[in-house]
C-alpha cells in the first residue's frame, strides 16, 4: 500500500520534471500577481506593508487555483486514472499520494519564494518565517479542498470555472487565518493562535479530504 | 469464477440492455459481441465495478464484488479504449508503474521486447500501433492474474501484433485464467463462446 503511494509520487513527480513549464508557469503567476499590486497602487511603504500578508495570501491561493485543473485530467484522459481506481490499494491512498505529489510541485515553491516577494513590500524580516510557516501549513489545505473540486468536476464542460467557483468559497478560512498570523504578528502579538488554527485545518483535511476525493473521483468515472 | 446476474444498464436514459445473466468459468474465452452503441464497453465497465448497474450485480467467486473491492481488483486486468500509457514516460516506466500499482513487480523489458516495443524512448515518440502494444504489454506480465477483461485489444494492432495477442488470450485461458473481450471483428484465436449484445 505505501509502496503504490510511493510510486505515485515519484511518477507524478518525474512527469512534472519532464515537463517543467508547467511547474513554472504556476509559480510565474504566483510572482507575477503579487508584483502587480505594487504597481497598480503604488509605493507606499506603509500601505505596502500593510496589505502584503493578504495580497501574497490571495496570489498564493488563485496560484494554487491555477494549477488544480490539471491534478485529475490528464490522468483522465489517458486512461490511467481508471487503472488507479482499479489498482490493489484502497483509492483514498492513491488520492493523497496524488495530492502530496500536487502540493510538492505546486506548494512548495510558493512557500520557498514568498519570502522573495515580501522583500518587495518591505514585510520586517522578523516576519518571514510567520509568512513562510503560515503557507507551509496553509497551502496543504487548498491542495487538499482543491483536489475535492478537481475531481467532483473532472470531466465537465467548463469544468476549470465552475471548479473556481466551488474551491474559492471553501478557501476563505484558510486565506482569514493564514493572512491573519502575519497581520497578529506584525502588530506584535504573535500569529501562534492562526498558526496553531492552521495546523489544527491541516490534521482534519489530512484525515478526511482524502476519502472526500476518492469517493468525487469514483462519481465522475462512472 | 465470474458471475452476472440480472444486469440491467441504461445511459442517458436509454436502456442498453437488460436481465443479462451468464457466468465464466476459468479457461473460458468470452467475446461480447454487438453493434456500436450495444454497450459493450459499459458492460466491462460494469465488470471491473468501474460502473454501477442499475439492477443486478456482479459476484466473484461467489461473492459480490462490491463487498471485495481491492480484493477484486486483484484478481482482473482492464484494458480499456485509453491505452493506459502516460506519453512523458517510457514503455518500461509506464508498464512498471502500472504493475505497482496493481500490487505486483514484474519484468518490464522482457514483456516489451516480446511485443516488439522499444524500452527506453517516450512513448510519446512512439507509432498510434506502437503505443497500443505498449498498453497491451500489461498482459505479457499478468499472467497470474486469472481474469482479464479487454475492451477491444485488437483495434489498431497489424497482423503480427494481433497473432501475439491471440497468442496472450489462447495462453491465458490455457492456464485455467479466462477473458472477456470485446470486438467487431471475428478474430484468429476466436472465443470458446460469444455473448451478443442487442441494443
Amino acid at each position: 500500500m505505501l509502496d503504490a503511494a510511493l510510486c505515485v509520487v515519484r511518477r507524478d513527480l518525474l512527469l512534472a520534471w519532464r515537463r517543467k513549464s508547467d511547474v513554472a508557469t504556476a509559480l510565474l503567476f504566483f510572482v507575477i500577481v503579487a508584483s502587480l499590486f505594487p504597481l497598480g497602487i503604488g509605493a507606499e511603504p506603509n500601505l505596502l506593508r500593510g496589505i502584503a500578508p493578504g495580497v501574497i495570501w490571495v496570489a498564493a491561493l488563485l496560484s494554487s487555483m491555477l494549477s488544480l485543473a490539471r491534478l485529475f485530467a490528464a490522468d483522465h484522459a489517458d486512461g490511467t486514472l481508471e487503472q488507479m481506481l482499479l489498482g490493489a490499494s484502497p483509492l483514498g491512498v492513491i488520492a493523497a499520494a496524488k495530492t502530496i505529489a500536487h502540493w510538492i510541485i505546486s506548494g512548495l515553491p510558493l512557500v520557498l519564494i514568498a519570502p522573495l516577494i515580501a522583500v518587495q513590500y518591505d514585510l520586517p524580516a522578523a516576519l518571514y518565517p510567520v509568512l513562510a510557516l503560515s503557507l507551509l501549513l496553509g497551502t496543504p489545505v487548498l491542495s487538499l479542498i482543491g483536489a475535492i473540486g478537481a475531481a467532483l468536476t473532472l470531466g465537465l464542460r467548463g469544468g476549470g470555472i465552475l471548479l473556481s467557483l466551488l474551491v474559492l468559497p471553501l478557501y476563505v478560512p484558510v486565506l482569514i487565518l493564514g493572512a491573519g498570523s502575519v497581520e497578529m504578528a506584525s502588530a506584535g502579538m504573535g500569529g501562534e493562535g492562526q498558526l496553531l488554527l492552521l495546523a489544527a485545518l491541516l490534521v482534519a483535511a489530512c484525515a478526511f479530504a482524502p476519502w472526500a476525493i476518492a469517493a468525487a473521483l469514483r462519481i465522475s468515472m462512472e | 469464477m465470474l458471475e452476472a446476474s440480472g444486469l440491467h444498464c441504461a445511459r442517458q436514459g436509454r436502456t442498453l440492455f437488460r436481465s443479462l445473466t451468464f457466468s465464466v468459468p476459468a479457461g473460458e474465452r468470452l467475446r461480447i459481441a454487438g453493434a456500436n452503441g450495444s454497450g459493450k464497453t459499459s458492460l466491462l465497465r460494469i465488470l471491473c465495478g468501474l460502473l454501477a448497474p442499475k439492477e443486478g450485480e456482479v459476484r466473484w467467486k461467489n461473492t459480490p464484488i462490491d463487498s471485495l473491492k481491492e480484493e477484486y481488483s486483484r484478481e482482473i486486468v482492464y484494458l480499456g479504449h485509453a491505452p493506459a500509457v502516460k506519453d512523458d514516460l517510457t514503455a518500461a516506466e509506464n508498464l512498471d508503474i502500472a504493475c505497482r500499482l496493481a500490487g505486483f513487480a514484474a519484468g518490464a523489458n522482457e514483456a516489451l521486447a516480446r511485443l516488439g516495443v522499444p524500452a527506453d524512448i517516450p512513448v510519446r515518440k512512439l507509432s498510434q500501433g506502437q503505443r497500443r502494444r505498449a498498453a497491451l504489454a500489461r498482459l505479457a506480465v499478468s499472467g497470474q492474474v486469472p481474469l482479464w477483461l479487454l475492451d477491444e485489444p485488437y483495434a489498431a494492432l497489424d497482423v503480427d501484433a494481433a497473432k501475439i495477442v491471440d497468442t496472450l488470450i489462447a495462453g491465458h485461458a490455457a492456464r485455467g485464467g479466462a477473458v472477456i473481450f470485446t470486438t467487431h471483428q471475428e478474430t484468429g484465436a476466436g472465443a470458446s463462446r460469444v455473448l451478443e449484445l442487442h441494443a
